[in-house]
């Protein structure tokens, strides 16, 4: 395996026939698939086999797909290189010597070597759109309440969604429209959207097209991939659509609270990997919590422990109101925001990501370095909205993401804005 | 460097409440970096409060028994069991 895209190498053959019979998929390893390991990218579940298949890889067997395998990730999807996987890093097709983006790197690697059809990634704070814009396919992150997490291991559950990743914006429609809808294992989830028709979307049709771009998350970016974005704004232009400047002063604070509110609920949620019920035999003595502490210094990674500390941190007696409390007042704010400028735009658009993918290893050492990289994915899920990550181009060999952002469940207008930029 | 200071003990008693035991070097090393993430975090200080309503609903279902796992299949992944029970370390 050239590009270490997989952790779990297993084929799990689905329905005779469906929409998705003749297609192969790879699934990101935090989505639990019966009988077959769901490591999360984390040693603590190595060995861990779920009893039960989400809802997802549910209804892609319905839908006929072959499974292929489970794909490496960033340890419980914290990271945005791929590299915090307990299983060694993932490199990216388009050039070995840079990472595939993150947390659903081995998912975007996958499709870009061609050794899946199309993917499954999970998008908390960018990570379906990420490794998409530096493998150079598609990722859609749906709105919140789209797509059941049931069986999605959690990590921040306010702000996640499992998302299609594929070569084409027709193919990740295709598979969002066999995942998306209700579930009632998954109370989060909406009626809206079930019935619409994601995939006939994708018809290249921008004349009309409203689009605003946020000046905010076009400054700090990178200059060879503003030129990127410029040029893809340019050609849909000559499409038909039209452009305007918006301005999202909220966007300015998504970054801190993203973190605060993601730290704190991955302390919660990571609080059940104890030892007790799954995770690696050791050999421990003490009272419970002596034993708790000893499993999870051996079962978690740096970045693991980084995030559920600071979470905790954040939640506890005297620094609630300063960090959690405001990060849940800046995330109405960014919710505000959206809704005034998509009151004038039919859809926003900003580069996926402000920088060209990382070396391998270079970021490894700097967490805060890291995390400003989701400066223009995080807002999205604070905002509880949809958005696209769809190739605009290359700059110095090295692939450049495009992202529409749409109002909730306007699915159909970023897929049909995105489907623009393929031509 | 930091408008945060965080103390070393301050990163034990975190871990702590966290049920991480941590060795030297991680209590150094995240001292450092927990000073920087936080200074940055501090810029949340000025954020507007916002007047927004929760677009919630309750969602209820019938209050129905249905199948779960079997006790096998719960205790597959469990590192110990005995007796058809989880086992855990000693109350002391």
């Amino acid at each position: 395996m050239s590009v270490d895209a997989f952790i779990t190498e297993e084929t799990i053959q689905g329905a005779d026939d469906g929409p998705l019979a003749d297609r192969t998929v790879a699934i990101k390893d935090n989505i639990s698939t019966a009988g077959v390991r769901t490591t999360c990218g984390s040693e603590m579940l190595a060995d861990y086999v779920p009893p039960y298949d989400a809802t997802v890889v549910e209804r892609l067997k319905r839908a006929g797909a072959t499974l292929v395998g489970k794909t490496n990730m960033d340890e419980f999807g914290m990271g945005t290189t791929t590299e915090t996987s307990a299983f060694g890093p993932t490199k990216n097709p388009v050039d070995e010597s840079r990472v595939p983006g993150g947390s659903s790197g081995g998912s975007a690697a996958a499709v870009a070597a061609g050794e899946a059809d199309v993917a499954l990634g999970s998008d908390t704070g960018g990570s379906v759109r990420c490794p998409a814009a530096f493998c150079g396919v598609v990722g859609i992150k749906p709105t919140y309440g789209l797509v059941s997490r049931y069986g999605l291991v959690a990590y921040a559950n306010s702000l996640e969604q499992i998302g299609p990743l594929a070569p084409t914006v027709e193919g990740a429609a295709e598979v969002l429209d066999v995942i998306a809808g209700p579930d009632d294992r998954d109370a989060t989830t909406r009626e809206a959207g079930a019935d619409a028709d994601y995939a006939s979307a994708a018809d290249g049709d921008v004349e009309g097209l409203s689009i605003g771009v946020p000046t905010e998350l076009i400054e700090g970016a990178d200059e060879r991939v503003v030129e990127r974005f410029e040029a893809t704004l340019d050609d849909l232009r000559a499409q038909g659509a039209e452009t305007h400047e918006v301005s999202l002063p909220s966007v300015e604070r998504a970054v801190q609270a993203y973190y605060v509110i993601a730290m704190s609920e991955a302390s919660s949620n990571l609080a059940r990997f104890d030892g007790v019920r799954y995770g690696p035999e050791t050999d421990v003595d003490g009272n419970w919590n002596d034993s708790f502490a000893q499993v999870r210094e051996e079962g978690f990674g740096d970045e693991v422990k980084r995030r559920i500390l600071l979470g905790t941190y954040a939640l506890s007696a005297g620094y609630h109101d300063k960090y959690y409390a405001k990060a849940q007042d800046a995330r109405a704010w960014l919710k505000q925001d959206f809704d005034e400028a998509l009151a004038e735009a039919d859809v926003l658009a900003s580069p996926t990501m402000p920088v060209l993918p990382f070396e391998l290893g270079e970021s490894l050492d700097d967490p805060l370095q890291m995390y400003l990289a989701d400066a223009n994915t995080v807002p999205v899920n604070l905002a509880n909205l949809p958005a696209v990550s769809v190739p605009a181009g290359r700059a110095d060999g090295l692939p450049v993401g495009f992202q529409l952002i749409g109002p909730a469940f306007g699915e159909r207008e970023i897929i049909r804005a995105a489907s623009a930029v393929e031509n | 460097m930091s408008e945060t200071p965080v103390d070393p003990d301050e990163v034990r008693h975190t871990a702590d409440l966290a049920r991480i035991d941590l060795d030297e070097d991680e209590v150094e090393r995240f001292a450092v970096q927990f000073a920087d993430i936080l200074s940055y975090f501090d810029a949340l200080d000025d954020v507007p409060e916002v007047d927004a309503e929760a677009d919630l609903v309750n969602v209820m279902r019938a209050d129905e028994v249905r199948d779960g796992l079997s006790q096998e299949e719960a205790l597959r992944n469990a590192p110990e069991t005995e007796d058809g029970y989880f086992k855990g370390p000693s109350v002391s």
